[in-house]
């Protein structure tokens, strides 16, 4: 976490935020994969396809990451001290960021029928 | 005491289900890669090994939602007295048992897990 006024305020707040918001879009993600008849790639590429569902599943993957990434840092901050706190803190976002990247190719891939 | 218990828990469910996300983010990737591709996937999803760390992803994700919630609730200033947070915590693990026993027996994931899909 910076050392800005007001950013460990602005973090508590925003960890609400997430929290709040992977409560429907979480339940939401496990309720539809449940749901699918069954999870061949023909079915679940469709269902990611289609475009509501794509967004979905692009709130829940930013939402998810999001919140991980908050959760994770006030872990490293209540655990690891000294100069090692900073570099933990700067590999978790490199990760996060990888996946977000990762996830955005995927959901506009599937959502666009451009997948390989 | 056993509030302190379940306070390391939402942390550590927490953890777990971040390394999920993470699962997550692979899965669905592999899905836009094509089908190969999920197929070696879905293939690594269902080993012994990986049903049980899926299993326990549903059991953290129920657990985490309603302990969430919990946390919520005092942030709102709602259950921080001593009494109280001890029946909300009771609650809590009531509810994530429920929650997971149910979608084991009413979803095709006890099915997944135990290998019989």
């Amino acid at each position: 976490m910076s050392d800005r006024p007001g950013s460990a305020t602005r973090h508590w707040r925003n960890q609400r935020l997430t929290s709040i918001a992977l409560l429907p879009l979480g339940l939401w993600f496990l309720v539809s994969l449940l749901r699918q008849p069954s999870l061949t790639h023909e079915i679940v590429a469709d269902w990611f396809g289609k475009p509501l569902q794509a967004l979905l599943a692009a709130l829940f993957g930013a939402a998810l990451l999001w919140h991980s990434m908050q959760g994770v840092q006030v872990v490293l901050e209540d655990y690891v001290g000294g100069r090692l706190r900073a570099v933990w803190i700067a590999l978790a976002r490199v990760a996060h960021l990888t996946a977000a990247f990762a996830l955005a190719y995927a959901i506009y891939a599937l959502a666009t029928g451009s997948g390989a | 005491m056993y509030t302190m218990v379940l306070s390391i828990l939402h942390r550590a469910s927490g953890l777990y289900l971040s390394a999920c996300g993470f699962l997550f983010v692979a899965w669905i990737v592999s899905v836009a890669l094509g089908p190969a591709a999920y197929a070696c996937a879905s293939r690594i999803l269902s080993t012994l090994p990986m049903r049980i760390v899926l299993a326990l992803a549903l059991a953290a994700f129920w657990y985490h939602l309603f302990a969430g919630m919990r946390h919520l609730s005092w942030d709102a200033g709602y259950g921080f007295e001593k009494p109280s947070a001890r029946r909300s915590g009771a609650l809590v693990v009531a509810a994530a048992a429920a929650a997971f026993a149910a979608t084991l027996i009413l979803t095709p994931a006890g099915r997944f897990f135990a290998g019989t899909q």
